[in-house]
């Protein structure tokens, strides 16, 4: 029987998280639910342990990439097969998580990206979307598989990718194109699959102010640098 | 070089020798980090001494004066200490961000255990590790 592990970063989500853990935990009974308190200020703490998840949290605030990176390390020192990571904000359809690990847990791939283009009317800000659109461009040539979400926050994958992003190799500075070359050039087999996505209904994002030019920046930056590595998994 | 203008670079070319070996002396300092304010009071002080090595250096850069040649030397050296501080910020924050997730891992281990042994002793079959 394999282990499957669900990860939520969540940071001030006390209005949302519930929900989300509940939904998860009727889409996928078995799965542990992990949520990952990025040192909220709210009750996200209580929420989240009331509805039934372990809560790790975070003793300041670290940003998502950590958070993340701190479920990674959780499933892999309790020894989880699978992982599945999802926002805290209610975007993502804890329904379509099955969807998700089917391709992963077949051992048809190493990874799986719940993509919300695929046979999906998800339709991004303009700015956001020529964003999206340029880095789609360059993972799809890169990788030579055309890829149409690289910035999804909703992804499975097995424990040879959780081992690998436990390290310091992890980008934790937005953790989104660059990944999926990194992956690719480390040897990582990665599909998509298409997946709901709801409205954000407080319309809060990581991405406001000056973090998109520096996200672009970043992102630019550590595309060149990675392409300039060696290839393999200890990169 | 008028005397006054070699003498005030002199001394102070002494003075950061002296305070970073006291600094490193006194353990506020690591060694790591007088390197390169030793190797310029040093490079410094040696281009002061040997004024026609200054005179070459600062025709084969292309400066208009000596003392030009020594402020570029001086902002050459602030901009390597930021690049030695940069990198060991990267390294720090590095650091930091993984004792922080050991720490909430740790905190998450003990908490869970703590659940155990009350559900154990107690026989509490409620709460968030009921999953």
């Amino acid at each position: 029987m394999h282990k499957t592990i669900v990860i939520i970063p969540a940071y001030n989500e006390e209005k949302r998280i519930a929900a989300v853990v509940t939904g998860v935990c009727a889409a996928v009974p078995d799965a542990m639910v992990v949520v990952v308190n990025d040192c909220s200020r709210d009750d996200t703490v209580a929420v989240a342990s009331k509805a039934g998840a372990i809560v790790v949290s975070h003793p300041f605030n670290m940003g998502y990439g950590a958070a993340i990176q701190t479920g990674y390390k959780y499933a892999r020192n309790m020894g989880y097969d699978y992982l599945v990571q999802l926002d805290a904000d209610g975007q993502h359809d804890p329904a379509c998580i099955p969807a998700l690990l089917a391709p992963v847990i077949a051992g048809e791939v190493d990874i799986v990206i719940g993509s919300r283009f695929l046979g999906n009317s998800y339709r991004p800000p303009f700015a956001r979307r020529a964003g999206m659109a340029l880095f789609r461009t360059i993972v799809s040539i890169v990788t030579g598989k055309f890829v149409t979400d690289t910035t999804s926050g909703f992804q499975a994958f097995n424990r040879d990718v959780i081992s690998f992003f436990a390290t310091d190799i992890f980008p934790v500075d937005y953790p989104d194109a660059d990944m999926l070359i990194m992956l690719h050039r480390a040897g990582f087999r990665m599909s998509e699959v298409p997946v709901r996505m709801f409205e954000n209904s407080e319309g809060k994002s990581m991405h406001s102010g000056l973090k998109p030019l520096y996200y672009m920046f970043k992102m630019l930056l550590s595309i060149c640098v990675t392409l300039m590595r060696e290839k393999g998994k200890g990169r | 070089m008028p005397v006054s203008q070699k003498l005030f670079a002199v001394l102070i070319c002494c003075f950061v020798f002296v305070v970073t070996i006291n600094l490193v002396r006194k353990r506020k300092l690591r060694e790591e980090y007088s390197i390169l304010w030793l190797l310029t009071s040093l490079f410094m002080f040696v281009l002061v001494i040997r004024y026609e090595w200054l005179v070459k250096l600062t025709s084969l850069i292309g400066a208009g004066l000596p003392t030009t040649t020594l402020f570029i030397c001086s902002i050459i050296f602030l901009m390597l200490i930021a690049v030695q501080f940069s990198i060991k910020i990267s390294h720090l924050t590095n650091q930091m961000k993984n004792l922080a997730q050991e720490n909430a891992l740790l905190q998450a281990a003990i908490a869970e255990s703590r659940n155990v042994v009350t559900q154990e002793c107690c026989g509490v079959a409620d709460g968030p590790m009921k999953r």
